[in-house]
C-alpha cells in the first residue's frame, strides 16, 4: 500500500478509535490488542498497519515481542482540528462581546 | 486562557455545535445579529442584505484591502423571533460546499449576561470535517485579522 495515509480517514473507523483508547494508557503487543475485539486477528493487524503508517503508533522492539504505543505528537494533532474553527469563533464573538459593551442606542 | 466559546463536534455526525456565554444582556447579543453596521463589525464582512424575517435573505461579502470580492456567503431566513432564535441557511458562493442550516438559539442567563447556541447541519459528515479542517477557517481568520488591523487604527 504506497497510499498516503490521511489520519482522519484513520480515525473515521470505529475499531481504529477503540484501538487508539486501548493504547492510552499503555504499550501493547499485537496479541494482546486484538484479544480485545472480536474482530478476526489478520483484520486487527491491518487497522494497526494503518495507524502505524499514519504514524498515530509507533512500534517498539521488546526482546522477542513488539510493542505498539501511541505517538503523543500525533494525536495531538487530531485533537487540534477544530482548533482554528472554535478560534475563529471565538475571535468573533470576543468582539461581539466588546463592541456591544460599549453600544450606545441612537435615539 | 480557557476559550469561552466551545465547539463540540462529535466524530461521525454531520453537524456541530457552538455555544457560548456572553456578558451581555440577551437583548445586545440578539442586536449584533440584526443590525447590519454591527454584524459587519464583528463578521469582518460587508452585510450586502439582511432582512430579519421569516422569508427574509442575507448575503455578506469579504473583500481584499483593494475591494475585490473575496468570499460572498448567502442564506435565507426561516424563523425570527426576536431575543430567541434565527433559523437560517447558509452558503458559500463559488465553492463546492452545499448549503448548510443553522439554529441559533439566544437565552437569557440572567439579567446581564446571555447564551447563544448555534447549531449547524452539514449535507454530510465528510462536507462537515472539511468545512472544519480546511482553509475555509484560514481564509476566515485572514479576513478577521484584516479587520483587527482597521480597528487598531481606529483607536
Amino acid at each position: 500500500m504506497n497510499l498516503r495515509r490521511d489520519v482522519f480517514q484513520a480515525i473515521a473507523d470505529p475499531t481504529r478509535r477503540a484501538i487508539l483508547l486501548l493504547l492510552a494508557s499503555q504499550s501493547m503487543t499485537a496479541g494482546a490488542i486484538a484479544s480485545n475485539f472480536e474482530t478476526a486477528r489478520p483484520t486487527v493487524s491491518k487497522h494497526l498497519q494503518i495507524l502505524t503508517e499514519c504514524e498515530l503508533l509507533e512500534k517498539e522492539q521488546n526482546g522477542r515481542e513488539i510493542h505498539y504505543h501511541l505517538n503523543p505528537k500525533k494525536i495531538k494533532e487530531i485533537a487540534d482540528f477544530i482548533e482554528p474553527f472554535q478560534k475563529m469563533w471565538d475571535d468573533r464573538f470576543n468582539k461581539l462581546e466588546s463592541i456591544m459593551k460599549n453600544y450606545k442606542p441612537q435615539e | 486562557m480557557e476559550r469561552k466559546t466551545k465547539v463540540n463536534a462529535e466524530n461521525d455526525r454531520q453537524d456541530i455545535l457552538i455555544t457560548r456565554e456572553f456578558d451581555l444582556p440577551v437583548e445586545l447579543l440578539f442586536k449584533a445579529y440584526i443590525e447590519p453596521e454591527i454584524v459587519e463589525q464583528w463578521m469582518g464582512t460587508k452585510v450586502l442584505k439582511l432582512e430579519n424575517k421569516p422569508h427574509g435573505g442575507y448575503q455578506f461579502e469579504t473583500t481584499d484591502p483593494q475591494g475585490n470580492a473575496l468570499f460572498r456567503a448567502n442564506g435565507a431566513i426561516h424563523e425570527f423571533v426576536p431575543n430567541k432564535k434565527i433559523t437560517r441557511t447558509f452558503e458559500m458562493e463559488n465553492t463546492p460546499f452545499p448549503v448548510q442550516l443553522e439554529f441559533l438559539e439566544f437565552h437569557q442567563v440572567t439579567e446581564g449576561t446571555s447564551k447563544l447556541n448555534m447549531h449547524i447541519i452539514y449535507k454530510s459528515v465528510e462536507y462537515r470535517d472539511q468545512m472544519l479542517k480546511l482553509p475555509f477557517a484560514q481564509g476566515m481568520n485572514m479576513a478577521h485579522n484584516r479587520l483587527q488591523e482597521i480597528v487598531s487604527k481606529l483607536k
